[in-house]
């Protein structure tokens, strides 16, 4: 008979993303965490006092305590050797024109510009820990929403950042939000006043360029009673021999009413450690919505946690990860149900290929004043080959009366039958894998922005080759 | 004289996995022309079924001996999709379902693969409403997922669905029709009627002859321990509806 080969699956397509400009930084701090760095950064970013403070005190959070001990394997973190802070050699950009050269020639190839013209209301894009360009539509501004970054937001909307800013995740959380609190720089801050509904997705893109930076930005999003957004974040890196560390922090403050859409897809180089922190608050009515997907880094943990803070609060999640070769990606979602008769449905799919590992770690809660809670968990692993691992690992608190608390997990492969099915009807056999496996996600695609959708199946059309076997 | 599709010489196949090779067929042939319709009858296990997947090229099976050809075209060397594309089509007995692909997309990309050309959206998607109204199946199937949560009929109406949009050469129908009731099953055999011409041919596998009520079979092939046993014209169906297989046994 015909030659068989085990299905292989080489890594994906990745020379759009791993374009590397010259570093050519105006300044860059010191290796390593002390005070005096913290001090520097704070004073380079003309920080109020009280902002200084909370640098400070994060920073001694930071010293007290130790790396996680559940997880991926993080010893490969050195952050000694992390230079915490990288301002690009650019000054704040409002017109495309004015964004240098090179930065704009890598936002050419990712397709920034475009993407704005097409539909989105405002850019703002990360290049290392500066936000270097910033626009947003003027009919947003007469109707009082706020889209700009975090310094600006500072100095222009102090005492809203005040009261928000690291409340939903506070220093003492973990190691990584204690690091955030001391260093973080760049972000985006977006406020909407009640009963303002923003029709068309706001969106950043963040991207990390210098060898050894980290990249701490913060995103804090406010929308009043009975309003409604969709924030687009997507991340993408060049590809570098140094361990990159990603420690970002999102707070999402959801109003009464309100609904609050929060897109991500994650597509960090692989040498990435992505140890991202992201939450909600969810009164009364309100809903979150989380799209997230998660393709690039080495190492990822990252669970968004929705707090469902007022009754009939709602969260619905949905999830992708994709782990290839030599990446271990630990991602899910959590969940506390506050009070009552809140709701959460988590549906998420991961893949895993070429020895890559892929874990979904969940946990819901459920207080004990939150009665007639409802939550409803449903994961699906797919492992595309024998030597690349898939675990699910739910953990669940129910403390209320009257829960009504769901969970389905399953873990398979690609089923050598429906294969010979798609065969039998005259697609070939790479073309029925890829299909079966977007059919896997497809739950997932069809909630996706149509740009992401369409770049995660460019990320999907894997190559695959070889018979069945 | 009428174009030879398939031609099957002394045909040995067996389970690929296994050192002995469990030898499901032994030593079998078989012949179709276009415009044919021929039926294999015969016990559970006598390798109905292994026949089909074979001609289709299943991964399970290994041919050990003998050949396969289709239109003077030796199969063994093609992957089943290159089958696919020379115009074979395998109605399973058990169709698979799909997790998010949809009936129509599945299809479109089916249409394209075996005609090597662009689907026009607009013009397909009048043809399959066409073709599903002549199935009686709800028009919202096309855009579900291929037979995902689909009744055991509902699938094997999807299979001849599947037939009538793809129009291959030779149709190989795995009971198709088990599982159905009475009237799925002449909806079923008026989707076969409507596919058959002189052009193209029918393979069927069934153990209920009420599909074949309606439709000109030429040839029937009663297929024991996998050897062909007996061979003759329709009047064979009614023998063995008749008296089964038992007679057959006796040699």
């Amino acid at each position: 008979m015909e030659n068989r080969k085990k299905t292989f699956v080489e890594d994906i397509e990745r020379t759009l993303y791993d374009i590397r400009n010259e570093d050519r930084s105006a300044y860059k701090s010191q290796a390593g965490l002390t005070e005096a760095v913290v001090r520097d950064i704070s004073a380079r970013k003309h920080d109020p006092e009280w902002m200084l403070e909370r640098r400070l005190e994060s920073l001694k959070v930071y010293n007290s305590l130790r790396l996680p001990t559940w997880g991926p394997d993080l010893s490969e973190l050195n952050i000694e050797e992390i230079v915490t802070y990288v301002q690009p050699d650019a000054k704040m950009a409002g017109r495309w024109e004015d964004v240098p050269e090179d930065i704009k020639s890598t936002f050419d190839r990712l397709g920034i510009p475009e993407a704005e013209k097409v539909s989105l209301a405002g850019v703002g894009a990360q290049y290392d820990s500066e936000v270097v360009y910033h626009s947003i539509q003027d009919s947003l501004i007469q109707q009082g929403v706020v889209y700009t970054d975090m310094e600006t937001a500072l100095r222009e909307y102090e005492p809203i950042v005040k009261e928000h800013f690291m409340r939903l995740v506070p220093p003492k959380d973990h190691k990584f939000a204690a690091l955030h609190g001391a260093v973080w720089s760049g972000g985006s801050f977006v406020y909407v006043p009640e009963g303002v509904h923003v029709d068309i997705p706001l969106q950043s893109y963040f991207r990390l360029n210098a060898a050894g930076a980290g990249q701490f930005e913060h995103t804090l999003i406010i929308l009043e009673k009975n309003s409604s957004l969709h924030f687009i974040e997507g991340c993408s890196a060049p590809k570098y021999n140094v361990t990159n560390l990603h420690a970002g922090c999102v707070e999402l403050f959801v109003g009464e009413g309100a609904r609050l859409r929060y897109s991500t897809i994650e597509n960090w180089s692989r040498n990435m450690m992505n140890l991202n922190t992201k939450r909600a608050l969810v009164e009364k009515d309100g809903i979150i919505e989380w799209v997230s997907g998660s393709f690039g880094s080495h190492v990822s943990m990252l669970y968004p946690c929705s707090i469902l803070h007022g009754e009939h609060a709602r969260c619905e999640f949905t999830g992708v990860t994709f782990a290839s070769k030599g990446q271990n990606l630990d991602t899910g979602a959590s969940v506390i149900h506050a009070a009552p008769y809140t709701s959460a449905n988590i549906s998420t799919r991961t893949i895993s290929k070429a020895g890559g590992k892929a874990t979904y770690r969940s946990a819901v809660k459920v207080t004990p004043n939150a009665h007639h809670a409802k939550c409803s968990v449903n994961c699906e692993s797919l492992m595309l080959d024998d030597i690349s691992r898939s675990d699910t690992l739910p953990v669940m608190d129910i403390q209320g009366d009257e829960a009504d608390i769901g969970h389905e997990a399953t873990i398979g492969r690609i089923s050598e039958e429906a294969v010979f099915y798609l065969m039998s009807r005259g697609i070939s056999e790479e073309e029925a894998r890829a299909m079966i496996v977007r059919g896997f996600v497809e739950p997932i695609a069809k909630e996706l922005p149509l740009e992401y959708a369409v770049e995660m199946n460019n990320l999907i059309n894997i190559e695959l080759e070889g018979t069945m076997g | 004289m009428s174009k030879k599709l398939l031609e099957i010489r002394d045909l040995r196949a067996g389970v690929a996995d296994r050192q002995d090779k469990g030898e499901i067929l032994q030593g079998l042939d078989l012949e179709i022309n276009a415009g044919e319709i021929h039926v294999i009858l015969g016990p559970n296990g006598s390798g109905k079924s292994t026949l089909m997947n074979v001609i289709m090229g299943h991964p399970k099976y290994e041919v050990t001996g003998g050949s396969i050809g289709f239109e003077g075209e030796d199969l063994q060397v093609l992957k089943t999709f290159e089958r696919a594309r020379r115009g074979i089509f395998l109605s399973f007995q058990n169709p698979e379902e799909i997790p998010g692909i949809t009936v129509e997309n599945m299809l479109r990309a089916s249409r394209q693969a075996v005609t090597g050309k662009p689907v026009k959206i607009m013009k397909f998607r009048k043809e399959l409403k066409a073709a599903m109204e002549e199935l009686q199946i709800e028009p919202e199937y096309a855009g579900r997922y291929m037979n995902v949560g689909f009744s055991g009929g509902e699938k094997k109406r999807n299979e001849i669905l599947q037939l009538l949009l793809l129009n291959p050469k030779l149709a190989l129908l795995d009971e198709t029709d088990s599982g159905l009731d009475v009237d799925a099953v002449q909806i079923v055999s008026s989707g076969v009627r409507k596919f058959h011409n002189e052009e193209n041919a029918c393979l069927i596998i069934t153990h209920n002859t009420r599909i074949l009520e309606q439709l000109s079979v030429d040839r029937v092939h009663v297929l024991l321990n996998g050897r062909i046993v007996e061979e003759g014209g329709s009047e064979l169906i009614e023998k063995i509806d008749r008296e089964g297989f038992g007679f057959l046994k006796q040699d």
